[in-house]
């Protein structure tokens, strides 16, 4: 076993024990933390197959942007943990049942025989100087820029019903407006009285 | 770096619309309240124009640009010729109501919009990639506009159905297509069938793909068994989104299901039919026993829409007899005539309720329809057309594309289905025709006239009366469908 | 030198890769804690003469030896865990805001060639590791099981998930016109242009033609680390510490030096991707760490300065200028940017 070997095998491990506790995992933000866990093993998996752009994408956006966003929500939740749980062990048999049954299929279907090294042959080595972010940059923005731009679309989409759905303008909140404060003068704010000097 | 700049000329409509959406969103953000008008002109303008463009950039000839991945044929054009047309009574016919309901925010307008873009990007796939991106984007927009009448938690809870059970959908399609990538190697639809036509990858792998795909088109066609979305998700939307969701997105189903079963999977043909087959009789079956049991009529018209896309799946499973296709022209053009129909007849039918309704009403269940004819008898015959026609009742519009699925399946071969599908759809007339009683023979829990927008009135009328004219001369309309599928294969 | 090392490397026969790397490691750990310690010191003396004081002068010579004595008194207190605490995480949370500042460092070049790992997606990597950071704050601020400091993490979440995203946009302008993301490859492309050839290198380098990302990073970088005046985590008028209320001993250390090894990496990627690096800004002075470190100097006395000059800013307003100014900014400038490479005015070609 070289040491590469050594390495996957080791993120693969960690990485099954974190999923397994994503959903063993009594506390929701506990499962979320093993759930960044299981993400940053994915990319050291993804690193070892020199897909080293996706693997720090990967880091950058889940584990960076998404995951946080995720656990600041379930951390201002209330999640009441025992409501959750009523019913786990009158669903266990048919939920048991429904998972072994997709592990039995996926282990027929993915097995070696029909995706193994002998129908899928490895890939050729890299050739040195190959950059895996500057090819896929090339294949995005040319090949596949239909598909691609699309995509952002989608996600144009997706923003533009997030704020549909969520943004809404309340009227008599007490908030500032900074371009205007900002341009507040004394003259705005101050009164400048000249008195009388008050005698005693 | 040998890259050649694509062709975008195919693609001109495609590129107009998704400009003017980003152009709306942009121009809305900016514009006042009072502005309202402009977001929904501007959408029906984008209609228009992406019209002018297919129907004079339409040729009959088949192109392929952006390295394969977009195909312009005659079907294509015909489809989103259709979606334009569908897309803009829609929004037509919603307008007032969603005035009076305060949701004709430009938001609405612009996720129309790109629905419309998702739309003619599944029309017009020849890759796997570029089918997914789009029935996202559709999915999308639609989930939002299911929800967006946000105070409402009848609508909410069936957005988050909707949005569910699609995710689901959409990961059971991709998980079908990476299964189909893995047996045949390719993603693009014409290579995948190459590589099949080769005998090229392993067999087991690409029918495990096949049921996965199935599953995905069963789901946005809305046919047993993952039918379960339908009904909850049209009686809980805002009717002018049910009249959205019910009407283009049908077709947009339809050529996705063309895309990837005839232009993909075609040499799959054995397997497909009978896979369809299963979904088309499960799909008669239930959506005409269970419309019986309604007292919804957005309910109803869900459930004889899952019926609907049955009998247009009639159409689909009898191409290829015993490898013979050579009644799969005939077939197929049956099943788009179907699928054309249905829309025209949808886009009456929830019209209709939209006419009935008013601010703080609406006119869901089929005892608000109750005596229309005393209200109004041109719009009670209106009403009256689109549920004959539904039933399938003669020299209307719908017995046409009922006959033509059904001599497709007898030409096929299968007689007993044909005869089953007959007896379903009896039980069906039922309860098209109960709508057709309270109309005509009960009297009305509300006298007031019928309030609405002159341009309403005009247009559904139109619709009524084409369901009718259309029936006079269906041969038109059928050779046409046949025409567009002989120009496309 | 080779000849010299040679019978340390047939000592330690197929392990010697790994303890090479442990002691480059090391090599960059060690003086980076020294720098670290002494920027508190000088943090207090700066501000301290700013404001007319001498600051800390009793421990040992000038008052030199301070780090020292305050390390120490660190390390020495007891570290305590609040009842209800998440004891784990609790224990977690300094570490996770520690270690990703310290792992960045690996793609830093020091010098032409002087770099612990010169990988190709350097730049992508640093954006990587220092997205991280975010959850050391998170975790400390639920794990201790209060409101302040709950509070405290959110308020700081938010800000440097913000503040990361106009830093990555003004980094896509920089790699964009470097064509790599190698910081080193990034370093050198600043040492080629127009000005440079004619000897003023300063003026080829990335902080005139991207002036505009150049201010936004600065700020941003200070944002990110949560300095003043965008400290409102740890405001002491309204949420005492922010996340670090419940911390103690070398616990509340580890944060403490956390967030100075942020300014020295934040200072570090400003002079390299905007400043040369180590590059020298005339032709007749010879090239050179030295002049890394005196720009990366430079700009943590501007840090120091900023705290030392301007009051706090209110937390909507934070996330106004993130997300409302800074964010069109740079987007903007990412577009012009564009243009003008492809521009017949393109001065990268």
């Amino acid at each position: 076993m070289d040491f590469k070997t050594f390495v996957f095998y080791m993120f693969a491990t960690i990485m099954i024990l974190a999923s397994l506790r994503v959903i063993t995992a009594r506390n929701p933000v506990h499962a979320a933390l093993f759930l960044v866990l299981a993400f940053f093993t994915a990319g050291g998996i993804w690193m070892l197959l020199e897909a080293e752009f996706l693997a720090i994408t990967l880091v950058m956006v889940y584990v960076g942007a998404v995951m946080v966003l995720f656990l600041f929500v379930v951390m201002m939740l209330d999640i009441n943990l025992d409501r959750i749980r009523e019913g786990f062990w009158s669903y266990l048999p048919l939920g048991a049942a429904i998972g072994l049954l997709m592990v039995a299929e996926m282990v027929i279907v993915l097995g070696g025989s029909y995706f193994g090294l002998d129908s899928m042959p490895e890939p050729p080595a890299a050739a040195a100087g190959y950059s895996n972010t500057r090819e896929l940059g090339r294949l995005l923005y040319t090949e596949y820029v239909y598909p691609f731009e699309l995509a952002s679309l989608v996600l144009l989409v997706a923003m533009v019903a997030a704020v549909a759905l969520t943004l809404r303008h309340r009227k008599g909140t007490k908030s500032v407006n900074p371009s205007q404060q900002i341009a507040v003068k004394r003259n705005d704010r101050v009164r400048m009285v000249s008195m009388p000097t008050e005698k005693e | 770096m040998n890259f050649v700049v694509p062709n975008f000329a195919p693609a001109y409509a495609e590129l107009f619309v998704a400009a003017m959406g980003v152009v709306i969103l942009l121009v809305a953000v900016f514009l006042k309240q009072s502005a309202r008008p402009f977001a929904y002109l501007a959408s029906l303008a984008t209609l228009l124009g992406a019209a002018f463009i297919t129907w004079y950039t339409m040729d009959g000839q088949v192109s392929y640009t952006f390295g394969n991945m977009y195909i312009d044929d005659l079907m294509g054009d015909v489809l989103k010729l259709m979606v334009y047309f569908a897309m803009a009574v829609t929004l037509l016919y919603s307008r007032g109501y969603l005035t009076d309901r305060k949701m004709d925010r430009p938001e609405y307008f612009v996720l129309a919009t790109f629905a419309t873009l998702g739309m003619m990007v599944m029309i017009s796939a020849n890759h796997l990639l570029t089918v997914y991106v789009g029935l996202e984007m559709l999915s999308l927009s639609l989930y939002a506009l299911v929800a967006f009448d946000r105070d409402s938690a009848r609508s909410t809870e069936a957005a988050m159905k909707y949005f569910v059970l699609g995710a689901l959908a959409s990961g059971l399609l991709l998980y079908g297509m990476s299964m189909v990538y893995g047996a045949t190697g390719s993603l693009e639809l014409s290579g995948i069938a190459q590589a099949i036509y080769h005998q090229a990858g392993n067999r087991t792998v690409l029918l495990f793909g096949l049921v996965f795909l199935m599953a995905g088109i069963a789901f946005k066609l809305g046919v047993v068994p993952f039918h379960m979305w339908v009904p909850d998700v049209y009686h809980g939307a805002p009717t002018a989104v049910t009249l959205l969701i019910s009407t283009a997105p049908k077709l947009a189903a339809f050529a996705m299901t063309m895309r990837l079963l005839v232009n993909g999977l075609f040499e799959l043909a054995d397997q497909w039919q009978a896979m369809l087959m299963f979904l088309a009789i499960g799909s008669i079956v239930l959506g005409n026993i269970a419309a019986v049991a309604q007292s919804n009529i957005k309910r109803m018209l869900a459930y004889s829409g899952i019926s609907h896309m049955g009998f247009m799946l009639l159409g689909l499973l009898s191409g290829v007899v015993d490898g013979d296709s050579r009644l799969a022209l005939n077939a197929y053009g049956s099943a788009m005539f179907y699928a054309v129909v249905y829309v025209l007849m949808s886009l009456a039918a929830f019209g209709m309720v939209i006419l009935l309704s008013r601010a703080g009403f609406e006119a869901e269940n089929i005892d608000d329809f109750k005596g229309l004819n005393k209200r109004s008898p041109w719009f009670a015959a209106m009403m009256m057309f689109v549920m004959f026609s539904m039933a399938g009742v003669p020299f209307f519009v719908g017995f046409f594309a009922k006959l033509a699925v059904l001599q497709a399946a007898v030409a096929a071969g299968y007689v007993w289905l044909a005869v089953l599908a007959v007896m379903m759809s009896l039980i069906g007339a039922f309860y098209y025709l109960r709508v057709v009683k309270v109309m005509y023979f009960d009297d009305p829990l509300d006298a007031s006239p019928i309030s609405a927008s002159a341009d309403l009135k005009l247009v559904l009328s139109a619709n009524g009366l084409a369901i009718a004219v259309f029936g006079l001369m269906p041969s038109q309309l059928i050779e046409s469908c046949v025409a567009a599928l002989a120009g496309s294969f | 030198m080779d000849g010299l090392l040679q019978p340390v490397v047939d000592l330690f026969g197929p392990t010697w890769p790994l303890v090479w790397t442990l002691v480059k490691i090391v090599a960059i750990i060690a003086p980076l804690m020294i720098c670290i310690a002494y920027l508190t010191l000088a943090e207090r003396k700066v501000i301290g003469y700013m404001q007319v004081r001498i600051g800390p002068n009793r421990v040992g010579p000038l008052g030199l030896l301070q780090p020292i004595a305050d390390g120490v008194k660190l390390l020495l207190k007891e570290v305590i865990v609040p009842s209800g605490a998440s004891k784990g995480l609790f224990i977690i949370g300094p570490i996770l805001a520690f270690a990703p500042v310290l792992a960045a460092w690996a793609v830093v070049p020091f010098s032409d060639g002087m770099v612990l790992a010169n990988v190709d997606a350097g730049l992508l990597f640093l954006l990587a590791i220092t997205s991280l950071e975010v959850y050391g704050v998170i975790v400390s601020g639920w794990a201790s099981n209060s409101k302040y400091p709950f509070v405290g993490a959110m308020r700081a979440a938010a800000q440097m998930v913000s503040y990361e995203i106009s830093m990555g946009f003004a980094l896509v302008c920089v790699l964009m016109i470097s064509a790599s993301l190698n910081l080193s490859d990034i370093v050198m492309q600043q040492g080629q242009g127009r000005f440079a050839d004619m000897g003023l290198g300063f003026l080829s380098w990335n902080w005139l033609p991207l002036f505009p990302m150049f201010i936004v990073f600065m700020v941003s970088g200070i944002a990110e680390t949560n300095r003043a005046p965008f400290d409102v985590v740890e405001g002491e008028s309204e949420i005492v510490a922010g996340h670090m209320v419940e911390y103690s001993g070398m616990a509340f250390a580890l944060f403490f030096l956390g967030e100075y090894a942020a300014m020295w990496l934040v200072s570090a990627l400003t002079s390299i991707l905007f400043l040369g690096g180590w590059l020298s800004p005339v032709s007749f002075l010879p090239d050179g760490f030295h002049w890394l470190f005196i720009k990366v100097a430079a700009i943590l006395f501007l840090f120091l300065w900023a705290r030392a000059t301007f009051p706090r800013f209110r937390y909507d307003h934070i996330m106004r200028l993130g997300w409302k100014v800074f964010i069109p900014i740079t987007l903007t400038w990412v577009i012009v940017v564009a243009v003008w490479m492809l521009s017949p005015l393109s001065i990268w070609k």
